[in-house]
């Protein structure tokens, strides 16, 4: 018979915080956090993609999504997520086949905070100039 | 070494899994990451500066699947980014969900919208052409 861990129900979310996993415990967490944000969009866009079978007028009346002020924003959102998520994936990868940079990784991950921070920025600046323009 | 893993999983999962597929995630996990960090990353920065995502409408998505190899690139992008991605939210799943019945559940669930969005996401790819698109409005 397995024994099971018995796991504490409403652990407060400021204890959680207080948890000082420092720089691995943030990268899993935004790596998580990320994830599941772009699932989300991937399901979204998966389903506006599919409307290109019902013609010009339902598929275009949608691209709101994309054009809309509201969706610029969000679209930074996404270059976040996926920039990050990509930078810290290749982390992993990385520290898995080599395992003795497993020492290294807060040094590993501010490595990748400097490769990620010029590109967002870049990103993110290209993305919501258009706002400012019209 | 494998005890202590599978005594992990046990934890969470109340169960040992059985045969190797959990290794076999893993590696996808590598593997679809690396094509992904080159396909996704340009389809994204590709999308937003080289085309510019004001450019986008029906008719630059048709023109572009008028290329044959647009739509295998697509396609490839839609099975490693869904595949991907609903492998890491059953892990997280793992994480959180324990009762083994719910766990089946929500499980089954992911799997069911899995098969739906990879159906709907291929469908549109493998048979668009701008005369079924309007042949299925008619």
């Amino acid at each position: 018979m397995a024994t099971r861990t018995v796991y504490r129900k409403g652990v407060p979310i400021l204890e959680g915080l207080r948890y000082r996993g420092r720089e691995g415990m943030f990268a899993w967490l935004l790596h998580r956090a990320s994830g599941i944000g772009i699932l989300l969009f991937l399901a979204l866009h998966i389903v506006d993609i599919f409307l290109m079978s019902f013609g010009p007028e339902l598929f275009n009346a949608l691209l709101v999504l994309y054009h809309a002020w509201w969706g610029r924003i969000m679209t930074v959102f996404l270059l976040f997520g996926v920039l990050f998520h990509a930078l810290n994936g290749a982390r992993i990868i990385i520290q898995d086949f080599w395992p003795r940079l497993w020492p290294h990784e807060r040094t590993l991950i501010w490595i990748e905070a400097a490769i990620f921070l010029p590109i967002f920025l870049w990103g993110a600046y290209m993305f919501l100039l258009p706002l400012f323009q019209s | 070494m494998n005890g202590n893993l599978n005594r992990a999983f046990v934890n969470r999962r109340g169960r040992v899994p059985r045969g190797n597929f959990e290794l076999y995630s893993w590696f996808f996990m590598r593997i679809s990451g690396v094509v992904l960090l080159v396909i996704a990353v340009f389809h994204l920065f590709y999308m937003h500066f080289a085309i510019g995502v004001d450019n986008i409408d029906y008719d630059l998505v048709a023109e572009r699947w008028g290329n044959p190899l647009w739509k295998v690139f697509d396609f490839f992008l839609l099975v490693f980014a869904l595949t991907h991605g609903v492998n890491g939210f059953r892990a997280i799943l793992d994480d959180y969900v324990h009762r083994p019945g719910w766990s089946v559940f929500a499980k089954s669930m992911l799997f069911l919208v899995y098969v739906a969005l990879l159906g709907i996401g291929a469908y549109v790819i493998l048979t668009f052409t701008p005369e079924a698109a309007q042949a299925a409005l008619s």
